[in-house]
């Protein structure tokens, strides 16, 4: 079974619909007392990081989070919200995954980035099987994690940044693989078979 | 390399897909549900829903159509229509939905702008500008509740000035839909693009005029927009999106190839 953590945030359902297309029913869950109970888990999030950390801390998620011993990934804004801090709101986040968050250098590309983007330097793992660097996702975001160790895959904006990330039992995707046709599909499903060595 | 992204847009009216020229006479050209699932499976990028009649009618628009779509689609969907408030915003993202744009109910608090943004974040705030061009004097002029030719009217707005403010409250992206071009199929208005181009410097997406391919390279080469979104052509099957890719493609403009 697969919760998804809700944090308030506004994109649940599309993430919920994206497992059901793939013949899983997540369950949608309010309380950090029902995580345990879960085989992996998401933590799905768009808006501000300051806000969002705020929700996480009033409900109890942290401990919650830091104690769950089972794949859990975190898409967009959560993604960002699992590594160390986010100069979005100047937030420190979950610490899950190493490195931090910061405004993305775009130069004289429009921020946001926004829409559908290729990935590169992809590193072979079970969340990245059957992933190629010419594959497009979609992207919304204006900041990201630097890419360093738990780097599996990059995005480049201006910038490189960390597009795949992973360490122990934590990922996270800054694209939305609910909204990435064919191939964010094939990533959630990824998600689904990861088994933890 | 960012795409240049392909948007079809479902203008809905009484829960159906209609199309009308320059804004006016709509008919029925397909169902919501059926549309949405081809084009996302033909490789669209993105789909606009629209529920045409909600801002006229002073209410939100069905949200019912939105878990529905949202269910049957895994490209990016951005919902508008009669969006006034965050708690409106709330409902329809709520639903699925990815992005909401907003249009007359900005013209009406442009303070509404903020409140989105501040609430969901830029990237998730789409302002619509229908934008009409008066050959007597030159200006781009910046129109409201077109959703209805009864209801539709000039705003204090010229169209320069209300990029810029719109910009200045937080927009995440505009969507430009020239009137004047709207639904004739004669090719995008790429010097009204290209001009507001020039002060954008968050995503534009182009919007009324599509006819042929060509439209399409035309105005991502000419006036650098970052999607354009067409109705007519998709709908009425003159233009097939994978073929459209491809032929993009081979104009050296970035696109998603979905084969």
């Amino acid at each position: 079974m697969i919760a998804i953590i809700n944090t308030g945030c506004a994109n649940i359902n599309s993430v919920r619909f994206a497992f059901e297309r793939l013949g899983v029913t997540p369950e949608v869950i309010t309380d950090p007392a029902q995580l345990a109970q879960f085989d992996r888990a998401i933590l799905p999030g768009v808006g501000h990081a300051k806000v969002a950390m705020d929700r996480l801390k009033q409900a109890g998620w942290c401990q919650a989070i830091a104690e769950y011993d089972k794949p859990l990934m975190g898409i967009c804004l959560g993604m960002q919200l699992l590594c160390e801090h986010t100069d979005e709101g100047d937030v420190l986040c979950l610490g899950m995954i190493p490195g931090n968050v910061s405004l993305l250098e775009v130069g004289e590309l429009t921020s946001p980035h926004m829409g559908w983007n290729n990935l590169c330097e992809v590193k072979a793992h079970p969340l990245t099987r059957g992933l190629s660097a010419q594959q497009q996702v979609y992207f919304v975001h204006s900041f990201a994690h630097t890419p360093n160790e738990a780097t599996l895959a990059q995005g480049e904006y201006g910038n490189a940044f960390s597009a795949i990330v992973a360490q122990d039992n934590y990922a996270g995707m800054q694209f939305h693989p609910e909204r990435s046709a064919k191939v964010g599909t094939a990533l959630l499903q990824n998600f689904i078979d990861w088994q933890l060595p | 390399m960012l795409s240049k992204r392909i948007i079809p847009c479902l203008d809905v009216k009484n829960g159906q897909v209609v199309k009308g020229v320059k804004f006016q006479g709509h008919e029925v050209v397909g169902g919501i549900l059926e549309l949405a699932q081809l084009y996302s499976e033909a490789g669209a990028d993105e789909l606009v829903f629209y529920e045409i009649s909600a801002s006229v009618e002073k209410r939100l628009l069905d949200v019912n159509w939105v878990s529905n779509i949202a269910k049957h689609i895994d490209i990016p969907f951005c919902v508008a229509g009669g969006i006034k408030s965050v708690a409106d915003a709330a409902k329809v993202l709520e639903q699925g939905a990815d992005k909401i744009s907003i249009n007359s109910p900005a013209i009406a608090r442009p303070q509404l702008i903020k409140e989105l943004h501040d609430e969901f974040g830029k990237q998730c705030v789409v302002v619509g500008i229908d934008s009409f061009y008066d050959e007597a004097t030159g200006d781009y002029l910046v129109y409201q509740l077109t959703g209805d030719p009864n209801a539709s009217s000039r705003t204090r707005y010229k169209t320069q000035q209300w990029v810029e403010m719109v910009q200045e409250l937080g927009a995440g992206e505009i969507v430009l839909n020239c009137m004047n071009q709207d639904g004739v199929r004669k090719g995008y208005d790429n010097a009204q693009l290209s001009l507001i181009r020039r002060m954008c410097d968050i995503p534009l997406i182009a919007s009324g005029g599509a006819g042929c391919m060509q439209d399409f390279a035309d105005v991502f080469k000419q006036s650098q927009v970052d999607g354009a979104l067409a109705a007519s052509v998709f709908h009425k099957n003159i233009i097939d999106i994978g073929e459209l890719k491809t032929y993009l493609n081979e104009q050296q403009v970035a696109v998603r190839l979905c084969n």
